[in-house]
């Protein structure tokens, strides 16, 4: 009796069932012949025999495959238009052990990602990029893309593309191949079962490279839209080997390995030395021992006008709580405006890993201004506490279970000599009503940081006169 | 058993979508479509039962990951183990 075995079924590097829609789970949403699924095999055939599945991450695009994500079961990132080469960089950089594979169509890569992916190949990032060409816009319903071929027709060219209006089309792979840097650049064609046998061989290469660590690939696959090209899937696919090849030449177009100079390079230190936290005259060469038993979690909205110190506050504490050996975060939101614009920032403080630095619902507000404290002031969680750069507080604020404490900083600060050391004052108090981080490691920071040796007195003076105040305020209030 | 086919390919018809690019590439000319609708409104492509070379191309042309399960004869053992010896004996 003959014996069969599976050798070609569904990698298990795709989902068992894809959960976008209620129905239909079990098929993808690409139209019937297209060339985005036949790659999609292609991939995750290659990531499953290399064994690469728990270390790849997808980047998806914008366009018909923007939902790769929710076939491939591997590490997902969505980019914004254009920008998955960039998105690429930035996550093959943080996890180097990574596989980071861009999966861009013609619009996304050629027209409004042009600059990420110039750059990312300039920069040679050790990323697989793959480029699907099918020279029109799919999501969208069949704009002119840049690598439409002269005199074709799309909804935006009815007369076909004409160079004198519209130009030529855009040879990615002969334009990048242009750079140093890049190791493997090859086109491939859907077109027949040779060269969709050729595009296995590319996109396995590719990858193989990249978790070689050689250095930048790209592997642009000309890939058929039978639904926009209003053609059926075998006219489609005779279209891509009759008409893209003519004006898209197939072959390799790079494959060397590349030894980047290394040119010595700046000498490699490390983060505590950069910010100066191992300097023995500092005092802090360990740091100051966080309180085990302090858990509380920080999170501190500075706000104000632009000037008053307030991204200058954020990042005064966040550098003292790293020295107290806190895990902390500091996001800086400002507009346009270097003065007077509006500006905060967002100061977490945490004994645990802090999973966004975004913080919608602080627990200390220090609004430097009044637009601030109005803005702000009704998202503190109840049982907060918001200091506010004033003697009083204006009668109709209206805000209950928080405790808000009028400290005039600015005033303070004004009558010990510059109205610009507020912030310093605004500290001052905020230790001392928080007990958050300590006064010796303000010290340390203040003068770590501040240079001139008058405005470093003035900042300590500054930081006291914000501590008396607040010492001072009755018992009932604090 | 000279006749056994080298291959046999099982398309499921809920997942094909009837785009024929697997019935176009069959190097042996074994995919149809099929006469009867599918539940989704297309004719799915299938194995006409024999031909079957098991090459794997329409595997690679079909666009769905799992619409395509591509099987290949086993090679025969190199050694016949005693109980399939006694078997084969018996037969």
């Amino acid at each position: 009796m003959a014996e069969y075995e599976v050798v070609h079924s569904k990698s298990p590097v795709f989902y068992p069932i894809y959960e976008r829609k209620a129905d239909l789970k079990h098929q993808t949403h690409y139209c019937p012949g297209c060339g985005h699924g036949v790659v999609h095999k292609l991939i995750a055939e290659t990531i499953a025999d290399l064994d690469l599945q728990d270390r790849t991450i997808f980047v998806s695009p914008v366009g018909c495959s923007v939902f790769a994500y929710y076939y491939f079961d591997v590490g997902n990132v969505q980019a914004a238009h254009g920008r998955a080469s960039a998105v690429a960089t930035a996550l093959k950089r943080a996890c180097p052990e990574s596989i980071v594979i861009a999966y861009q169509g013609d619009g996304d890569l050629a027209a409004i990602g042009t600059a990420e992916i110039v750059h990312a190949a300039n920069r040679g990032e050790n990323i697989t990029v793959f480029f699907i060409n099918n020279a029109i816009y799919g999501m969208t319903g069949g704009q002119m893309a840049p690598t439409t071929l002269v005199g074709q027709t799309t909804t935006t060219t009815p007369w076909g593309r004409r160079p004198v209006n519209e130009g030529y089309p855009l040879r990615v792979c002969e334009l990048l191949a242009t750079l140093e840097a890049p190791v493997y650049i090859e086109r491939v064609a859907l077109s027949d079962n040779k060269n969709i046998m050729r595009a296995r061989r590319a996109i396995r290469k590719a990858i193989e490279l990249q978790r070689d660590g050689a250095g930048f690939s790209l592997v642009e696959i000309l890939s058929p839209c039978p639904t926009i090209w209003k053609m059926t899937p075998t006219e489609a696919r005779d279209w891509v080997a009759e008409n893209m090849i003519r004006n898209f030449p197939l072959g390799v177009f790079r494959d060397r390995r590349l030894a980047m100079p290394g040119n010595g390079g700046p000498p490699q230190r490390s983060v505590a030395e950069v910010l100066g936290l191992t300097s023995p005259s500092l005092g802090t060469e360990a740091p100051a021992a966080a309180t085990p038993t302090d858990t509380r979690e920080w999170k501190m909205k500075i706000a104000g006008f632009g000037g008053q110190g307030v991204l200058l506050l954020g990042q005064i504490l966040a550098e003292m709580g790293m020295r107290e050996g806190k895990e902390v975060s500091w996001l800086p939101s400002y507009g346009p405006e270097m003065r007077s614009g509006s500006a905060h920032c967002h100061v977490c403080l945490s004994s645990q890993r802090i999973g966004s630095p975004l913080i919608e619902h602080p627990n200390v507000l220090v609004a430097m201004n009044e637009i601030s404290l109005r803005k702000f002031a009704p998202s503190v969680t109840p049982g907060g506490l918001i200091l506010y750069n004033r003697r009083t507080v204006p009668a109709d604020l209206g805000v209950s279970n928080v405790r808000l404490l009028p400290i005039p900083a600015a005033e303070l600060a004004d009558q010990l000599g510059a109205a610009k050391v507020g912030n310093i004052v605004m500290l001052g108090a905020l230790l001392e009503l928080t007990g958050a981080l300590s006064f010796a490691t303000a010290e340390a920071v203040l003068q770590a940081t501040v240079k001139n040796p008058d405005l470093l007195a003035l900042d300590l003076r500054a930081l006291q006169a914000g501590r008396d105040w607040a010492r001072q305020l009755p018992r009932e209030v604090r | 058993m000279a006749s056994e086919p080298r291959g046999r390919v099982q398309i499921d018809p809920n997942e094909c979508k009837g785009c024929g690019l697997c019935i176009d590439a069959c190097p042996p000319h074994c995919l149809v479509f099929t006469e009867e609708l599918s539940p989704y409104g297309v004719h799915p492509a299938h194995y006409l039962g024999s031909g079957c070379t098991g090459c794997g191309i329409c595997f690679y042309v079909c666009p769905e990951p799992g619409a395509i399960v591509v099987y290949r004869l086993s090679p025969p053992p190199k050694v016949i183990s005693t109980t399939e010896a006694s078997r084969a004996a018996t037969l």
